[in-house]
């Protein structure tokens, strides 16, 4: 046959031997080559994660979008309601608010408007003279201005709130709770409580009052009516004030001394719309438990790659072999047994956040909730996803980087 | 020397000694048939020259260099660089074009794939699939695949090629045309050790090794 003389000369040999070499774009490329050779065990092993993921999202997703609702719902109610009340001296007695304050505040610059209630103390409401004293249904009586629902923002739920009438006759209104205490649903006909040893009619029914949900448990009545009836004190318990929505904080600023300008530090003032957006903020913080069901979705999505791998790995000791036998490294094969790890989890990140984005868009939907995912859901889900690839892929990887490279000449 | 095995044992565990003893020096560009009987040790020694595996006593030169000394790293970028085999179960992957193929012989060169590809196509006009470069193996015939696997091996121009049993799996037609190519292209240099069963194929061999029961017992040129 042909003789070896005839071969062109070949390049003097190096004296130190190259090393193998993987880069990382060959090393991603050989990752996704791999997988997409089985793509159907891909998709399987990959949807585990899409689950654990995609339910951690929409446990994030649904706590921010209910977050968002009541923060829309606050600022439909307005943030620039500030309420005033007596707050107590030095040695803890009860301050009482001047019966100038209502006047002296409407006249303060930068105040919409204001209305007051007045409490009428030992008076309780009862659905008939029959019910024991002592079952008062935690409902109070105050005295209002008819202006009380348009300041605080609130609406009937049935009927009307008081006006010219009430003030000559026994009517009363029932606040959210109240009503429901008293099993009363609706106004009509002659609907009567028993208030403080007389029959009222009432005529009204109040929803709830988000900015200050005590005038919930609240049945209300005239200030005539409260002043004739029961000799009601003149010195508001608490008034509620609308500010100029630029000028808030400044007519907060100035409101105490308004109120009472001999004794200002008897005067308490608040902004319930502050408190309201803390709440908001812990209803944006999901529930752990929620978050630790996703968490060992995440942990069985978890397993299920580091076993398909298990199982890849002794399918494919010829392939790691013929690669051993082509020049890589045990470090090459694991890192590609890795890569396939990760690139497959981080597939099933992105597959989740579109599942849990999903899911809250539905549930928004369902609820009329705006539609929320927080941004670092659109990081850390694919992020998530890459690093406990990774983690379950270690096993595999080390197992393929064991095997022997004589492995391509044995199987045939 | 391309080769060069001193006394080379290789023992499994168990006690079993797969090679006692072997020595031999294979110049540059030299052709070589290892033929002998199955658990002669044939395969354990191309694996020992390829590297794949460290010999349990004597001393192993592949181009050149002591291998003894070498970290496994080391070797693997021997393999990388100047060694291709050649299995009688080809080994091409399933969902890789032929070009592709052959192109992954170069992987661990760190090379870019354009250039591999390039490189590739050349090495399968070598080997005459030019037509066959898109076709996958499933595509192909048994000699056509297995002179793909001849492609992959001599693409990057190994110093050495190893070959166990390449034509255990063809038919004798395209067995003797897988031969003659390997014949051909080692005339560019490359130093051929082939294993075999079949005579008429170690005759066409130059040089040819008998082994028996990890020893040789025969070393003739023709």
């Amino acid at each position: 046959m042909t003789s070896t003389t005839e071969a062109p000369p070949r390049p003097p040999r190096p004296t130190s031997i190259d090393a193998a070499r993987l880069p990382l774009r060959e090393l991603f490329g050989t990752a996704v080559q791999g997988l997409r050779t089985r793509r159907l065990r891909a998709a399987l092993s990959a949807l585990g994660i899409a689950i654990g993921i995609g339910a951690m999202v929409a446990v994030v997703g649904v706590s921010a979008s209910a977050q968002a609702n009541l923060l829309a719902e606050i600022d439909s109610l307005g943030t620039n309601l500030l309420t005033v009340t007596p707050g107590q001296t030095f040695l803890g007695a009860n301050e009482v608010l001047p019966d100038t304050a209502v006047p002296s505040i409407e006249h303060q610059l930068g105040v919409q408007s204001a209305a007051a209630v007045y409490q009428v103390s030992n008076v309780n409401v009862y659905r008939s003279p029959l019910v024991p004293p002592a079952e008062t249904g935690g409902i109070g009586v105050d005295a209002a201005g008819d202006n009380l629902p348009e300041v605080m923002g609130t609406t009937m739920a049935s009927g009307h709130f008081l006006n010219a009438v009430s003030n000559q006759f026994p009517e009363c209104v029932l606040g959210a709770q109240a009503a429901q205490v008293l099993q009363i649903t609706q106004v009509g006909g002659h609907l009567m409580v028993y208030l403080g040893n007389t029959w009222f009619t009432v005529v009204g029914i109040m929803n709830s009052a988000l900015l200050d949900t005590s005038l919930d448990s609240t049945a209300f009545i005239s200030l005539p009516v409260a002043d004739r009836m029961f000799s009601e004190q003149p010195n508001p318990s608490t008034i509620y004030v609308r500010a100029n929505q630029n000028d808030v904080v400044g007519v907060s600023n100035l409101l105490a001394a308004t109120a009472d300008p001999q004794n200002a530090d008897g005067v308490q003032v608040s902004r319930p719309s502050d408190a309201l957006e803390a709440r908001a903020a812990a209803k944006g913080q999901f529930t752990t438990l929620l978050l630790g069901l996703g968490a060992v979705a995440l942990l069985v999505g978890a397993i299920g790659i580091a076993n398909i791998m298990v199982i890849s790995v002794l399918e494919r000791r010829g392939e790691i072999g013929l690669r051993r036998a082509l020049g890589a490294t045990r470090r090459h094969i694991s890192s590609q047994f890795l890569a396939e790890s990760a690139i497959l989890a981080f597939l099933g990140g992105i597959a989740g956040l579109a599942l849990g984005a999903g899911a809250t868009e539905i549930y928004a939907l369902s609820r009329h909730e705006p539609f929320v995912v927080p941004l670092y859901a659109l990081v850390a889900a694919p992020a998530s996803g890459f690093v406990i690839g990774a983690i379950a892929g270690l096993y595999p990887a080390a197992k393929a980087a064991r095997l022997s490279p004589t492995e391509a000449l044995r199987s045939t | 020397m391309a080769l060069t095995l001193d006394e080379v044992v290789k023992e499994y565990p168990g006690g079993v000694a797969a090679l006692r003893g072997v020595s031999m020096e294979i110049p540059d560009g030299d052709q070589v048939a290892v033929v002998g009987p199955s658990g002669s040790g044939k395969t354990t020694m191309l694996t020992i020259m390829g590297t794949l595996e460290r010999a349990s006593g004597g001393r192993v030169e592949v181009a050149g260099r002591d291998i003894a000394s070498a970290s496994d790293g080391q070797l693997a970028g021997l393999r990388a660089h100047e060694i291709g085999f050649v299995f009688q179960g080809f080994h091409l992957q399933e969902s890789m074009s032929a070009t592709d193929n052959v192109a992954l012989g170069m992987l661990y060169t760190g090379q870019p794939l354009k250039h591999r590809r390039e490189v590739a196509r050349v090495a399968l006009d070598r080997v005459g699939l030019s037509h066959r470069r898109d076709f996958k193996p499933k595509q192909l015939s048994g000699g056509e695949r297995q002179r793909v696997a001849i492609a992959r091996a001599i693409a990057k121009r190994p110093v050495i090629v190893l070959a166990d049993e390449p034509t255990g799996n063809l038919d004798s037609k395209s067995g003797g045309e897988v031969i003659a190519l390997l014949h051909e292209l080692a005339t560019d240099g490359a130093t051929l050790v082939l294993i075999t069963h079949d005579e008429k194929i170690a005759a066409s061999f130059p040089r040819q090794v008998q082994m028996r029961d990890g020893e040789i017992v025969g070393d003739d040129r023709s």
